[in-house]
């Protein structure tokens, strides 16, 4: 083939497109690449997964979710307006009947949190490499035929983040107001337990988490064409844009801080240890 | 302090070719370009490659070395080992002339798809002031020196040719963002980068900006803010409303 017909539209064949495709340098090797490309990808696929479980596991037990002397309730379980929660944990009042075994009692806001980690760029990047070799790795050859990004159905979906992003500034609220309720002491009272440290770590990684997202960033002021006539939101913007640039971290911190809450929350509950505290 | 480096360089032509074995010298604070200057001078007269300033400004040595898009120029030889092969080869994307010198023509049929810059009809010259904060998202992309290696890496097209037609890849894409942000550009950018140069099949993953010699946030700061802008104008009904009750541009 010669090089002006290179890149007109041709029907791929198996094992002989992309890099093997006829005009390109004849290199046999899916890449030269010889450092450990493959472990990034390796070790997202296995965080990710072992998170997916813990979370599943948790949220599907239904038990351990909540200490009610001090009002720590696991963020898995929030809100907790089901029948089935603990009279008192139900701070948003009983909006569902019993829910039967395995249904998790947050199941009104699972979809929306998950759709929001779903649809974020920086997870699709993670899961794009990790779980669907899209690419495995930069300059490594991806093992699919075809290939028509988020174009169509369902990847195009991915366009509906931000509403993901307005949905997860609630749940962030709501986070919020159980961080400011896990401020009790054993006596009613005020109190700070090491429980209470650790739901405020959680809940501020979470809002710097949900306010670096990319649409937020586009909606505080990224959209503007004209930033000098927009002084306020300019300012707003460039300190997202801070947090933005730390996007990636926070979400794997979030994830980490997430786990930490729900299980030591767990572990209060269980009676393996109790709360550490610190005032009352 | 010199010692002899063993190089594997791909050398051929669109019709075939493989990696051939060299010994050469390398001395202290040589970057890979040097030792293929070296390659030319003493044992492969013949050996093509492209190149020019020789100081990562003209974006023209883009090559693949260890299987990683880099300059030539830019690439140090102390970052590898003594010991090591260090493989080069032409960038993996497009057509090979011959041994480390692509075809990028494919690059500059994309450019010229993009429309230019497109300010008001009646705004005369000299008649527009702009302001640092209105420049400094554009002034970013303008780093670009057109190497393509982000057009090299893009798995799109990296491995996918029949894509070519239907996606213009990162720097052209980027290029579409930077004139979305000007505050004079008044031509219809977000339409244009989703139908017309296939902003929906970037999957974010990042290569691009992994490569950039000029280390622009290419994805960050280019293809999301562009990928969100489109969101605007074909898939958000909130906006559409807005802008039909006349509260959004």
């Amino acid at each position: 083939m010669s090089r002006i017909e290179a890149d007109r539209p041709v029907k791929p064949v198996k094992g002989q497109t992309g890099v093997r495709s006829p005009g390109r340098a004849n290199i046999a090797a899916r890449t030269l690449r010889t450092d450990k490309w493959w472990f990034q990808s390796a070790l997202t696929f296995t965080l990710l997964s072992l998170w997916v479980l813990y979370a599943t596991a948790r949220t599907v037990s239904q038990r351990a979710y909540f200490v009610e002397k001090y009002h720590y309730l696991s963020p898995f379980s929030s809100p907790c307006v089901t029948a089935s929660c603990n009279p008192a944990a139900r701070d948003f009042g009983t909006w569902f009947p019993h829910f039967p075994p395995f249904l998790p009692y947050a199941l009104i806001v699972l979809p929306f949190l998950l759709g929001f980690r779903l649809t974020c760029y920086y997870y699709r990047k993670a899961y794009y490499r990790a779980f669907w070799s899209s690419p495995p790795a930069c300059a490594v050859a991806e093992p699919h035929t075809t290939y028509s990004g988020e174009t169509r159905f369902p990847l195009i979906v991915q366009n509906a983040h931000r509403y993901f992003f307005y949905f997860a500034m609630l749940i962030s609220l709501i986070n919020t107001y159980d961080l400011i309720r896990a401020f009790r002491g054993g006596n009613g009272g005020f109190g700070i337990g090491l429980g209470t440290i650790i739901m405020l770590i959680n809940v501020v990684l979470l809002w710097a988490y949900t306010l670096s997202c990319h649409s937020c960033r586009h909606a505080i002021g990224g959209r503007l064409k004209h930033f000098s006539a927009h002084p306020v939101r300019y300012k707003a913007w460039t300190f997202v844009t801070k947090l933005n640039t730390r996007h990636m971290q926070l979400a794997w911190s979030t994830l980490a801080s997430l786990t930490i809450t729900d299980a030591y929350i767990a572990l209060v509950s269980g009676g393996v240890f109790s709360d550490l505290r610190i005032i009352h | 302090m010199t010692y002899l480096a063993k190089f594997r360089v791909w050398r051929g032509d669109d019709k075939g070719g493989d990696l051939a074995d060299y010994k050469v010298d390398v001395n202290e604070g040589e970057v890979v370009l040097d030792i293929i200057h070296r390659l030319q001078a003493t044992q492969s007269g013949d050996l093509a490659v492209r190149w020019n300033c020789k100081a990562g400004k003209c974006g023209s040595c883009s090559a693949e070395i260890n299987g990683r898009p880099r300059l030539l120029c830019m690439t140090r030889m102390s970052t590898f080992t003594e010991e090591e092969t260090i493989t080069v080869t032409p960038m993996r994307a497009f057509p090979v002339i011959r041994d480390l010198v692509t075809d990028v023509s494919f690059n500059y049929r994309k450019a010229r798809e993009v429309p230019s810059f497109a300010p008001p009809a009646n705004l005369k010259p000299g008649e527009y002031r702009m302001q640092q904060v209105d420049v400094e998202r554009s002034q970013e992309f303008r780093k670009c020196i057109e190497c393509f290696l982000c057009q090299n890496t893009c798995h799109v097209v990296r491995d996918h040719e029949e894509n070519k037609q239907a996606f213009s890849g990162p720097r052209f894409l980027m290029r579409i963002a930077e004139l979305d942000m000007h505050p004079l550009d008044t031509a219809d950018r977000q339409h244009q980068a989703q139908d017309e140069h296939g902003l929906g099949m970037c999957n974010i993953t990042k290569c691009c900006t992994e490569v950039c010699p000029e280390h622009i946030k290419i994805t960050d700061n280019a293809l999301i803010p562009m990928k969100e802008r489109v969101v605007d104008r074909k898939y958000d009904p909130l906006v559409w409303l807005g802008s039909k009750i006349g509260r959004r541009s």
